[in-house]
């Protein structure tokens, strides 16, 4: 997945929406001589100062259902690349396949079919009909395909409350606002009811907020339409947020090709690692990629004396109680431990404390601030079935916001540290009760 | 020496020209057939109701396009050519205009969308505008004569060919200009490249071809006054017989009553194409906007949304 060039296998499986080999688009008088050029290893400024490689090489599956992000700065070749998935512009060399259907070397009323039938597209510009109401923008696609006007504008009238625009449909484009206008896009292209989407920068136009905001809702329509979206874009923070797989493209050559995570935590080259550098990382780091495996944990089976040890051990003043299989039951702190042994409890479920912080392990860490302000204890990471992933110390969320490698070299700190003065628990945990606890404690931490 | 040398290009036209009226006098014959036709059809329907009725359908044009204003103004124009006994030379000279202006605009439209389609098509027909725009319209009258023979129909060719060009361009130009992004948006949808045209590139492109059509109406009036060297009619012979006579009371008078239908056909078509524009171009759009614009709070509320679910 990393290396610039995905290992592909079968090309005519059923889960992959589109599919492109070997693309190569230069616009210039001898486009042709140029690939030959390119093929034989030249590079994107040896070609003929008429010649210009907007897309050198270019490989890639996209499956179906999922958020393809193409990324570039200006000039990387990902408007290009977007235009030869619908034919807008036809490949120099190489192919591209919709749905199976080979449309770089198909007559332009097969071509038209496609376009109707399975691909729609957004623009960065929004590209609307000023002289169409929101209503008839909409309903453009359907118009096309020759769908009856009643039926057309019914259809598109569900659309357009779908991406919330009710009471706005029989308006013209200009009466609204930016994020408004590009809803209208995004209806237009979702009334066809093709099954892949092509969009075209198409929030860069917006401002911030609303930008964000428009993202929120592509992937809120995403998960109920589950169409196959193939999104470009200039903006990292966008790619990392929407992208399921994201390819980064530099000077017409797709570089990497990964989930927003291995592009993050694993940059094919220098030129990669310096994009990402700025990217918003709490919002592309899940919980699951920066925990650390538990230590400070104890079977709910253990007892009170065999908990003091551990958190003993580790210099801890609480941790966690697991129950059969790894399922999270709950926090102990060392003080009320340490009461159980006084009074020679055995019982540790009397105090286990329930409100403690715990997230899946998808969650972004963004939405870790909070707890971490709030909870002294790290946040504990678990699965749908409430087993113990891992804990996310407060350190190890400041380390990977700062991009400090913490999964290679573990920071050595357990928190909370015990306020229990070291010869207390010594003198507590000297006494005779001590080694069959401990060694069954052991065991399962192991 | 050198000056002994002459290029015959005049006399090469002028042998095509005979060439043309030999060979191809029945074409001629017709074209000048169905011009005269037409253009006396136009013209009786303007001179057959009393001028009063024409002067109220003018006025009643002007309120609906403009407004009261206007209709006032062309009251009082219209008038102002009954009263010095213009009217008929004006509805001849106007049906003159109209005819050569229809005849203009179907051929211009057409080649100006060919010549926006295509680079070469633009390359080619460029220089035959400059050439026809340019060339003193007094020249064409010359071949037209000698083709159609003196009337009515030698004004109405020279016409039509000098007052083509701004048809052409502008509808070019129109073309050109609409949002690059809005026909690709056509044809990602799969539309063919007339659907796009039609719906598409013509309804956006039509304010500037709309001004290429009131050029090519205000360009048609200034060759009636020439057309009337050939025997056109209308006000062009009367300005003619003036100049001849030096009747300036005569001149002052045909002039004006140009003048007066050049202003009324300019608004009138302005208002057109501005009318057109207006359609979606809606004036009170900003403060809506701002009122309308959905507020950042859902997105905040949703972000609090997922941080409550997750935990």
């Amino acid at each position: 997945m990393r290396a610039p060039k995905e290992n592909v296998s079968s090309t005519s499986s059923v889960s992959v929406s589109v599919s492109v080999r070997n693309l190569y688009k230069v616009f210039g008088r001898r486009p042709k001589d140029a690939v030959t050029q390119l093929q034989s290893g030249a590079s994107r400024s040896e070609l003929g100062p008429h010649e210009t490689a907007a897309v050198i090489d270019a490989s890639f599956d996209v499956k179906k259902g999922e958020i393809f992000v193409v990324m570039g700065l200006s000039g990387s070749g990902k408007s290009t690349l977007i235009r030869t998935l619908n034919g807008l512009l036809e490949p120099t060399s190489g192919s591209v396949a919709v749905n199976g259907i080979d449309i770089s070397n198909v007559p332009a009323a097969k071509l038209r079919e496609v376009r109707q039938k399975n691909v729609s597209m957004v623009f960065q510009h929004f590209a609307l009909f000023p002289h169409r109401t929101v209503l008839d923008n909409a309903a453009y696609g359907l118009e096309v395909q020759g769908v009856r006007r009643a039926e057309r504008l019914e259809r598109a009238r569900k659309i357009v409350n779908i991406v919330g625009l009710d009471g706005w449909a029989d308006k013209y484009p200009s009466e609204l606002s930016g994020g408004m206008q590009q809803r209208v896009g995004l209806a237009r292209a979702l009334a066809t009811e093709t099954d892949i989407l092509l969009m075209d920068e198409a929030f860069s136009a917006l401002d911030p907020l609303i930008r964000r905001e428009m993202q929120e809702q592509l992937l809120e329509l995403q998960a109920e339409l589950g169409k196959t979206i193939i999104f470009i874009t200039h903006d990292l923070n966008e790619a990392m947020f929407l992208g399921d797989r994201i390819a980064v493209m530099r000077n017409g050559r797709i570089v990497q090709i990964g989930t927003p995570e291995d592009i993050l935590t694993d940059p094919a080259n220098d030129y990669v690692a310096q994009f990402v550098q700025d990217v918003d990382r709490a919002r592309v780091l899940t919980a699951g990629a920066v925990m650390e495996p538990a230590r400070a944990v104890v079977p709910l089976s253990a007892g009170p004396r065999s908990a003091l040890r551990v958190m003993r051990d580790l210099q801890a003043g609480a941790a966690f109680v697991l129950g059969p299989g790894r399922t999270l039951l709950g926090v102990v702190s060392d003080r009320h431990v340490m009461r159980q042994v006084k009074s020679n409890e055995t019982d540790l479920s009397r105090v286990i404390n329930q409100e403690h912080a715990s997230v899946p392990a998808d969650a972004a860490l963004v939405d870790l601030f909070e707890l971490a302000v709030e909870s002294p204890l790290p946040i504990a990471v678990i699965d749908d079935k409430r087993r113990l992933l891992g804990v996310i110390p407060r350190v190890t969320l400041l380390a990977a916001l700062g991009n400090v490698p913490t999964n290679t070299t573990p920071i050595n700190i357990i928190e909370p540290v015990s306020i229990i003065p070291d010869a207390e628990l010594d003198a507590m945990l000297a006494s005779p009760e001590l080694t069959s606890a401990a060694a069954s404690t052991e065991g399962t931490l192991a | 020496m050198i000056t002994d040398f002459r290029l015959p290009l005049g006399d090469l036209v002028s042998d095509g020209i005979d060439v043309l009226t030999d060979s191809l006098r029945p074409l001629f014959d017709l074209i000048r057939l169905v011009l005269v036709s037409l253009y006396e059809a136009v013209e009786f329907v303007l001179l057959s109701p009393p001028f009063w009725a024409i002067i109220i359908i003018a006025a009643a044009l002007a309120y609906f396009v403009k407004g009261w204003k206007f209709a006032a103004g062309t009251i009082v124009g219209l008038f102002v050519i009954v009263g010095v006994n213009q009217w008929e030379n004006s509805m001849a000279s106007l049906a003159l205009v109209l005819v050569a202006s229809a005849i203009a605009i179907a051929i211009s439209v057409p080649l100006g969308i060919v010549a926006a389609r295509s680079n070469r098509a633009s390359a080619t027909i460029r220089p035959i505008l400059d050439f026809l725009q340019t060339m003193p319209a007094f020249v064409y009258l010359v071949p037209a004569l000698i083709l159609f023979r003196v009337g009515v129909v030698p004004g109405i060719v020279a016409t039509i060919v000098f007052a083509m060009a701004p048809g052409v361009r502008f509808t070019e130009l129109g073309i050109r200009g609409v949002d690059k992004e809005v026909v690709e948006a056509g044809h990602a949808f799969g539309s063919s490249p007339w659907r796009i045209l039609r719906q598409i590139q013509l309804p956006l492109a039509m304010p500037t071809i709309m001004a290429g059509i009131n050029q090519v109406i205000m360009l048609s009036l200034s060759m009636v006054v020439i057309a009337g060297l050939v025997g056109g009619g209308g006000l062009g012979s009367d300005v003619v017989q003036a100049l001849s006579r030096i009747d300036v009371a005569l001149g002052f008078e045909a002039g004006l009553s140009v003048v007066i239908i050049a202003i009324y056909l300019d608004r009138l078509t302005a208002a057109l194409s501005g009318k057109r524009r207006t359609m979606w171009t809606p004036w009170r759009t900003k403060a809506t906007i701002t009122e309308a614009a959905p507020s950042p709070a859902p997105a905040a509320a949703t972000a609090d949304a997922r941080v409550g679910a997750s935990v």
